[in-house]
């Protein structure tokens, strides 16, 4: 893979995509405003949960907190990268213009993952931050290099499984050609990822641990962020991560010889 | 000797298709049990192409034309049967293929629908790999023998179709490919339109070399751009070769219509052992075979006092017609 070329290409795929979004002023706006609301929205629905009593799941609310940035970083890099790119590989594949994809030469997963940006999901991802960072002073969390390194690497295992997961169902389109729905229960049960794991009755944890797997999303890097973290549940989030990363790729590639193009 | 650049031998290609049965109670069915069919697109079909040759690929619709070009471009997976183009298998669109292949369809289009067509350019140019310089050199080459400039600068939803047309063909040329697929490229064009495109065609192909295989419901792109012509039906070839042997092959006589200076003549020249298809007061339309026109023609001034004639060519759409219903036209 010519490296140079792919990282010319996602400057072009920067380049225009903003040009494109900025020729819509208000929507970017109302985009903008959206994201505030829902972070302050969020964090009192939280705050209503721990009114009553101090713990939940044996976490405080500024513990929780954590949580509930990582989701908001998370929810900003759906919103910049996976969804305007995840859900438009629908439309490609029932539209035909996939076709124009396939005969570039260049990766063809690189080019449908990556040639749009929503700029106003960058907003929560700043937003996201803030929170962390408030959360690091109110916990008292010790900022050291393990530390940073470890969340570094948790919350970019992260965004490979929720990557993964979201152009799995995506990639099924080319058998199924509608999967609208799909994208929306996995972007719903994202919003489970708010709440720490161990909230959750035991079957449910083993729900969203095994089979749709948000427990490793948020709350192995939040327990990162408080220092409760062990190190096998980092390793196993970093073997499920390269699992799901690879797999979706072979998917893919399995995925394209069904490919039959919509007719003309 | 011209070498092949496409060589496709026993293609053929099979989908699954479910059918539905009308109304609520057919489509609760086709939800719990779907019946799908394979159906056959493809069967069976061998053909090579030149470097340098422009191919028109006519057919009706469904008769698999498109199915072809997008096997030739390396899109679908052939069910059976072996395709070469420019050395290599289409399906595993290796990055040096792909440079030398551009698809065009007339329906579907590349170019970022809120800028201008250059940002869509640029884009494609860094995919192919080429620098700023002769990215811009390209364009420019391209944007004069096409005839856009301003059209450049303006937002892909604000060009008229004709410009937009203009524009994809440009966005889709930039690498400078040998091989070019063109499916429908002239659909929804005014006729001005559709001459500049066939006219930007001709030109590419003479000064490149380029190898152009076209699918068109428009007769005129098919007659003014392809000497060879391969008529798909049903999914097989029924017709492989020139174009004016086709239409010799289909339209063997032609209607002369013959304006004599008086009744009486007209009335000498209906009885006068020809073909005659009717005749109004002194205007007498004859049917004549297109190996005697000239012979014929030279005995009728001779013989008759002639005032005007005019040889009708028969509506290429009606004769090519014939060939698109017809499976046994092999000549």
């Amino acid at each position: 893979m010519n490296l140079r070329k792919y990282l010319k290409v996602y400057k072009k795929f920067l380049h225009t995509s903003l040009a494109s979004e900025l020729e819509y002023k208000t929507n970017i706006l109302v985009d903008l405003i959206t994201a505030i609301l829902s972070l302050v929205g969020s964090i009192f629905l939280l705050s209503i949960f721990f009114q009553n009593s101090g713990y939940i799941g044996g976490w405080k609310f500024e513990q929780a907190l954590i949580i509930q940035g990582i989701y908001t970083i998370l929810n900003g890099i759906t919103n910049t990268w996976f969804n305007p790119n995840l859900t438009e590989i629908v439309k490609h594949i029932r539209e035909g213009t996939l076709d124009f994809v396939l005969l570039k030469p260049i990766d063809s997963q690189f080019f449908i993952s990556l040639k749009k940006i929503n700029p106003s999901g960058f907003l929560e991802i700043m937003l996201g931050f803030l929170l962390l960072f408030f959360c690091i002073r109110i916990n008292q969390i010790n900022l050291n290099l393990s530390f940073l390194t470890l969340s570094l690497i948790t919350i970019s295992c992260s965004i490979c499984i929720l990557y993964s997961l979201w152009f799995f169902i995506s990639t099924t389109t080319i058998w199924f050609v509608k999967t609208w729905n799909a994208t929306e229960v996995l972007r719903s049960f994202l919003y489970i990822g708010r709440f720490p794991l161990s909230s959750f009755s035991f079957s449910l944890r083993i729900f969203f641990s095994v089979f749709i797997p948000i427990a490793f999303i948020t709350t192995i890097p939040s327990e990162v962020f408080l220092g409760l973290s062990v190190f096998w549940k980092i390793l196993l989030e970093i073997i499920v991560a390269t699992i799901f990363l690879i797999n979706s790729r072979k998917f893919w590639l399995f995925a394209l010889k069904f490919y039959s193009s919509a007719s003309s | 000797m011209v070498k092949n650049i496409i060589d496709v031998k026993n293609l053929s290609k099979s989908f699954d298709i479910s059918s539905k049965e009308p109304g609520l109670k057919g489509t609760i069915k086709h939800f719990f049990r779907r019946q799908t069919k394979s159906l056959k697109v493809i069967k069976d079909i061998s053909f090579e192409i030149k470097e340098g040759e422009i191919v028109g690929f006519l057919g009706a619709n469904g008769a698999g034309k498109t199915t072809i070009l997008k096997m030739l471009c390396g899109l679908i997976y052939p069910s059976e049967g072996s395709i070469l183009v420019s050395g290599y298998l289409p399906f595993r669109r290796k990055e040096n293929f792909l440079k030398n292949i551009t698809l065009i369809m007339g329906q579907k289009q590349q170019l970022i629908w809120d800028l201008p067509p250059i940002e869509s350019f640029y884009l494609n140019a860094s995919i192919y790999d080429l620098d700023k310089f002769e990215a811009k050199k390209r364009i420019k080459k391209l944007s004069e023998m096409l005839e856009i400039d301003e059209e450049l600068f303006i937002p892909v939803r604000k060009l008229s179709l004709g410009q937009r047309m203009k524009s994809e063909l440009l966005a889709a040329l930039i690498h400078e490919p040998n091989i070019l697929f063109l499916d429908e490229p002239t659909l929804g064009l005014d006729i001005n339109a559709q001459r500049n495109l066939r006219k930007f065609l001709q030109k590419y192909n003479n000064e490149t070399n380029a190898t152009i295989c076209l699918t068109s419901h428009y007769m005129k792109d098919i007659t003014s751009l392809c000497k060879r012509v391969i008529c798909v039906h049903e999914g097989a070839i029924s017709y492989d070769g020139k174009l004016d042997l086709l239409l010799k092959k289909l339209s063997p006589v032609k209607e002369i219509l013959i304006v004599c200076r008086t009744e009486e003549d007209a009335i000498k020249l209906e009885n006068s052992g020809f073909t005659v298809k009717n005749k109004i007061k002194n205007e007498i339309t004859i049917k004549i075979e297109n190996n005697s026109i000239t012979s014929s023609l030279k005995t009728i001034l001779n013989n008759f006092d002639i005032e005007d004639l005019f040889i009708n060519e028969p509506p290429i759409d009606e004769v090519i017609g014939k060939v698109l219903i017809k499976k046994d036209y092999v000549i």
